[in-house]
């Protein structure tokens, strides 16, 4: 065994050690989800409670959930040491379950809730929306359905033509609605927006950090355009002030990539929350 | 000198994930002692806030929560922040998603703030909020809301029509709210809203994004949306602004935006340091090569 994968197993007997001398310490119940019954409400048969509510139940579905959960947490995580099966598996799984929800979620919101519900509103109501208001049969639904349909046609030899009908739809409705809309919004207001007075007043008296704002806002502008117009060379004076707009591109980069790990930080901060909280009750629950 | 010399040699031989521990490190502590430091409001987040404070009871607040599980750990808090302030202020809540992966998220919320912190107010489904779900069709839905909300969906989430719901029996579109609060983590999503139905129906529209998204929204501030929430800071900053309003109210609520704000202070505190010894071993390297 290689040196990496002796200290790989040190670090899962330690984290076995640790969940061991925590069960043998502990004086109250942890890593279970207790629940309480609801009734006369269809949505939710039971609801998720503290362990000290009189009268609650250990769901073992959801404490077998509770541990799944921590297991692919660490598992995740032990990415950052090696690939190792536990990665793999749950990256899988994953993949799987994402996919699969999807699927079902389109189903029933897109094929029942949107298209069946018009098209067959009677038998809709008498197999999956019984709160459906009585309706006449919409058959114009059929054209949305059959291009939809149409779609699948590429899986067939010879038949990928007849998915053109359809891509093209899509394309020029998104490229119609697209179009005006963004040199609305993203074109003619942020130009408007660009439209700034260098020297600003306020109330009859200078107002120093409004006028550095709109001088600096109005001149990265200016840079980060001439960067990008590449029809004069980018020498003396142009060169110059594309440089400034690189400078300016290189900080927008920076507070993005710097936005980004804030949230990656955020995502392990939650999970540690998860782990020390909800499944080793080392955490004092939310105040609520 | 040679000391330094050794000590560098075996910082540019560092395996990379003992800075992983480190970060481990820098983020488990301040989870454990849940260390809180103060916030203050920018003034993006107090915009957003000023607005819904400044709606009378009663206004029509349109809230889809656009996100999935994978930007819960950001958007959850300042989701759970502006619901809890609308339903402070009374305001009618119309909940939706664009993302089918958002829907038990919103149900989530719903169970635990609406239906479990405010119970005893006694909020009404159909009266003071519904959930109107999942809706398909990514942009041309947002386009549709603006204009039919029966025509982008015609039933509320549990399958009831939404012309037996009392508080939906006024309102036929977007263009009917007081105000457009989208919490969003990507496409589709707030840059959806501003453009499809924000500005074109001029719809006072508040924005709560994620990091990676919120240099692109900058620009929609002042003058096309209200305000913005930006990442797990404005959602602290939006919290400590509720709390400053609501002392009671919030003082029996967690506050998990301020509480994740902790580890963030020493991760961004562990990241500079490693930046500057980065740099440092890039300059003696740079010179050792030149000599």
């Amino acid at each position: 065994m290689s040196r990496e994968s002796q200290i790989g197993v040190a670090i899962v007997l330690l984290l076995l050690s640790g969940l061991l001398l925590r069960a043998a310490l502990a004086d109250q119940p942890w890593g279970v989800v207790t629940v309480l019954p609801v009734e006369n409400d269809p949505a939710e048969a039971v609801r998720e409670v503290s362990p000290e509510t009189p009268g609650v139940q250990v769901s073992v579905a959801r404490t077998t959930g509770l541990w799944l959960a921590a297991f692919f947490t660490l598992a995740c995580y032990s990415y950052l040491y090696k690939d190792n099966p536990a990665y793999k598996l749950t990256e899988s799984i994953i993949v799987g379950v994402s996919a699969g929800y999807w699927l079902t979620a389109s189903f029933w919101d897109v094929i029942v809730g949107k298209a069946l519900a018009r098209l067959m509103p009677e038998q809709m109501r008498a197999w999956a929306l019984p709160n459906l208001d009585p309706a006449d049969p919409d058959f114009l639904t059929l054209v949305p359905l059959t291009l939809g349909a149409l779609l699948f046609a590429r899986l067939i030899p010879g038949g990928a033509w007849l998915a053109r009908w359809p891509l093209a739809l899509i394309v020029g409705t998104t490229a119609g609605l697209k179009l005006v809309l963004y040199l609305d919004g993203d074109f003619v207001s942020q130009i408007r927006n660009t439209i700034l007075p260098l020297v600003v007043f306020n109330d009859n008296a200078f107002d120093l950090d409004g006028s550095a704002r709109n001088i600096l806002l109005v001149t990265s502008v200016l840079c980060c355009l001439t960067y990008f117009y590449f029809s004069v060379e980018h020498r003396g004076a142009v060169g110059r002030v594309s440089r400034c707009g690189i400078w300016v591109l290189m900080i927008t980069f920076g507070s993005s990539f710097a936005f980004t790990v804030m949230g990656r930080i955020t995502l392990l901060t939650m999970r540690l929350e998860f782990l020390f909280r909800d499944w080793l009750g080392l955490l004092p629950p939310n105040v609520s | 000198m040679t000391t330094l010399t050794a000590i560098l040699a075996s910082l540019q031989r560092l395996d990379r994930r003992w800075i992983f521990l480190a970060m481990l490190i820098a983020v488990l502590i301040p989870v454990l002692t849940r260390v809180t430091y103060p916030e203050t409001p920018t003034a993006m987040t107090s915009a957003v806030f000023n607005k819904i404070e400044s709606l009378p009871s009663g206004s029509r607040v349109l809230l889809p929560l656009d996100y999935d599980p994978g930007s819960e750990a950001e958007l959850g808090p300042m989701a759970k922040a502006v619901i809890r302030h609308c339903a402070l202020k009374r305001h009618k809540m119309y909940f939706l998603t664009l993302w089918p992966t958002g829907l038990p998220l919103l149900e989530r919320n719903l169970r635990q703030i609406v239906e479990g912190e405010f119970k005893e107010v006694g909020l009404k489904y159909g009266v003071d909020y519904v959930n109107l779900g999942y809706v398909p069709g990514e942009a041309v839905a947002v386009k549709l809301l603006a204009t039919d909300f029966r025509k982008a969906r015609g039933q509320d989430n549990t399958g009831t029509s939404l012309d037996r719901l009392p508080m939906m029996q006024q309102v036929r579109s977007a263009q009917d709210m007081d105000l457009i609060m989208a919490i969003s983590a990507g496409y589709p999503g707030v840059k959806e809203w501003v453009l499809f139905a924000a500005i074109p129906n001029r719809i006072p529209l508040g924005m709560g994004v994620t990091g990676v998204t919120a240099p692109q929204m900058y620009p929609y501030y002042p003058n096309q949306v209200v305000g913005l929430i930006t990442a797990i800071k404005g959602a602290a900053e939006y919290e400590t602004a509720l709390a400053a309003a609501y002392p009671d109210e919030m003082s029996r609520l967690d506050a998990s935006g301020i509480q994740r704000m902790g580890p963030q202070l020493w991760a961004h505190r562990l990241m500079i340091v490693l930046i500057v010894i980065g740099n440092i071993l890039q300059l003696t390297r740079g010179r050792g090569g030149r000599k």
